[in-house]
């Protein structure tokens, strides 16, 4: 593991008597690219803030490369923060703008200019320094505000929801260019965004937020087929969420049916919920399924059908290439190892932050 | 292109409205200023402002406006400043307070003014009360200014709060982020997108203080003449329209030049909003 850069200890804030992060701890590493990812309001943007110097939180700290910077103001402290909706200065060409923080650094003009031409050549934008931000794209404008904020060589680069304002095909295009820039330059990436296929095709780490507190840290992979409770498994992509008994190690009964899965150690007869993505769910031939249904809606999606099928008294959502007409009767079956189980929350108030999406 | 037309005939009450009370006077003022008693052509009524006196009035009719337009960009740039960063109704309450002796007649102001400096009025009296030396204020150029400033500073304040809230708080973010301390930040970023609202709140409280004759007169006493004093005298008291008139097509090319100014750099019409 690379070396711990940021430690966020204890952060704690509230606005006007709303608990915005309650004691929030993260870890972030050398070249790690980081997304919090979470449903608006759920902390994310705050403690990006937080990061940058823009909000002081009413408790804890904020560990950078060992030292507290908690009361640093954003001038002095070594990462640059990429914002919302570009915030360029529309007073000043896109030259200026980039040459704004060296100029502060006191960097000679040699060197200013060298950078903003390595900078507008990152960014795919090679002689734009002259023209004003007003007269670029959207697209256009936010590389600009990532090239403004390269040039300083910060260590960590903070991004607040950079590509909310663009369109999918540009936001899917940025993404791309996003890790290529990151791979580039070796730095330290923190993202916000409430996208959950943004985070999933970008970081290397994602960090699910709610209500200000840290529902799963882990890799894409391990978000998506490991999610930890209910709320990580619905955010995450389409899900079928379902209340089930753990009869004992590697058995799980669902709606009454048995199911050989691959977790151990919840204990005997213990009341957990199951995720099965619905990709994982196969339709074959009734006698075979473990159990049977009837599909009562179908939805042709371009990659695959999307199905939904009644059985055992749950709507079953599915994915599938193979066709399968409303009304047909199907058989269900599960690879015990697309059976993620998850503990049931274990306070009302725990469940209160998983049901509210 | 019927609907159009019928639109269009939503503007004739105001049309005639200010062919009457605008357009036509303007032609009689450019008359008037343009001829001689005898109604033939001469241009001696615009050059009469070279003459000692009226060069005098015009001077400090300048001087005092500029005093006012200065007094009143110090006082108004840090409350907008601090309004556009209010949120919520609070800042609202403050506007208000600023605009509500707005909504008060402007002569009773200034009078209102007149009997607290006066040499035996309010301030005065409770100066005296408290055994403090009496202040000599009235009809000298500080009341005016004094009269001017408190007449016009919410003309000041509105387009500068226009505009320092149209600055979005990630552009001063950024600039913090880059860098830039708090006084740099203020001076390359937050002060030169602020010039539209800064070119409006200068003309609408330049082009009124130096036009005004109200304010001196009641508060310069009868020795500090304005022009604004003199065209007015010139109608009134001396009858003579003609050079009336005249003064007052020099006055309008201050307000022309001024118009000109805040039309290239208020695009957005900052001061449109009163």
């Amino acid at each position: 593991m690379p070396k711990e850069l940021i430690h966020l200890n204890n952060l704690s804030k509230s606005f006007d008597g709303q608990m915005v992060l309650d004691e929030l701890n993260l870890k972030i590493h050398e070249n790690e690219f980081v997304t919090l990812l979470g449903p608006s309001g759920c902390g994310k943007t705050t403690t990006l803030r937080i990061l940058g110097g823009f909000a002081v939180p009413d408790a804890g700290q904020v560990i950078f490369d060992g030292k507290d910077i908690t009361h640093v103001p954003p001038n002095l402290r070594p990462l640059n923060t990429v914002f919302q909706k570009y915030a360029l200065f529309t007073h000043m060409t896109i030259a200026e703008n980039i040459a704004f923080g060296l100029k502060i650094k006191k960097k000679s003009k040699a060197y200013i200019q060298d950078k903003i031409k390595y900078a507008l050549k990152l960014v795919n934008l090679e002689g734009y320094g002259n023209r004003m931000p007003d007269s670029l794209s959207g697209g256009q404008q936010q590389r600009i505000a990532i090239a403004r904020a390269i040039v300083n060589e910060p260590k960590v680069l903070l991004l607040d929801e950079p590509l909310g304002a663009l369109d999918l095909k540009l936001r899917q295009e940025m993404q791309y260019e996003l890790i290529r820039m990151k791979n580039e330059l070796g730095i330290t990436f923190v993202y916000v965004t409430h996208d959950q296929e943004e985070a999933l095709t970008m970081s290397d780490t994602i960090v699910v937020m709610n209500q200000g507190y840290i529902q799963q840290i882990g890799s894409p992979e391990s978000i998506y087929n490991e999610p930890e409770n209910a709320f990580v498994a619905d955010f995450i992509g389409d899900s079928n969420i379902i209340p089930a008994t753990m009869v004992e190690d590697k058995l799980v009964s669902i709606l009454g049916f048995r199911f050989p899965c691959v977790d151990t150690g919840f204990g005997r007869n213990r009341p957990v919920d199951v995720v099965i993505r619905p990709e994982d769910v196969e339709l074959v031939a009734p006698s075979e399924g473990t159990l049977q249904g009837v599909v009562s809606h179908l939805i042709f999606k371009g990659v695959h059908y999307e199905m939904e099928v009644m059985a055992g008294g749950f709507e079953w959502l599915v994915h599938s290439t193979v066709l399968h007409p409303v009304g047909e009767e199907v058989g269900i079956r599960v690879d015990p190892f697309n059976i993620q189980i998850m503990n049931k929350p274990e306070s009302e108030d725990e469940e209160a932050v998983a049901i509210d999406i | 292109m019927t609907s159009n037309n019928k639109k269009k005939w939503l503007s004739a009450p105001y049309a005639l409205w200010s062919a009457v009370f605008i357009i036509i006077p303007l032609c009689m003022i450019f008359y008037y200023g343009l001829t001689d008693k005898t109604g033939a052509f001469t241009l001696d009524n615009i050059v009469a402002i070279t003459t000692v006196g009226h060069a005098k009035a015009l001077r400090l009719s300048i001087l005092l406006s500029l005093a006012c337009t200065l007094v009143c960009f110090l006082l108004a740039y840090p409350l907008a400043m601090i309004l556009a960063n209010k949120k919520g109704n609070k800042h609202q309450f403050i506007i208000l307070v600023f605009i509500l002796p707005m909504w008060m007649n402007f002569l009773l102001r200034t009078l209102a003014w007149q009997t607290l400096l006066e040499k035996n009025g309010v301030i005065n009296n409770v100066l005296t009360f408290l055994g403090i030396p009496n202040i000599k204020i009235i009809n000298t150029p500080a009341a005016i200014v004094l009269g001017m400033v408190y007449n016009f500073l919410p003309f000041m304040v509105l387009p500068l709060y226009n505009a320092l809230s149209k600055i979005d708080e990630n552009v001063i973010n950024a600039a913090r982020d880059l860098g830039a301390g708090a006084v740099y930040t203020f001076i390359r970023i937050t002060l030169p997108l602020s010039v539209p609202g800064i070119i409006s709140g200068i003309t609408m409280v330049f082009v009124p203080a130096l036009t005004t004759f109200v304010i001196s007169a009641l508060l310069g006493g009868s020795k500090l003449l304005l022009i604004g004093d003199v065209i007015e005298q010139e109608f009134t008291r001396a009858s003579n329209w003609h050079l009336g008139s005249g003064l007052s097509i020099v006055l309008m090319v201050f307000i022309l030049f001024n118009m000109i100014l805040s039309a290239v750099f208020d695009k957005d019409g900052e001061g449109s909003m009163l």
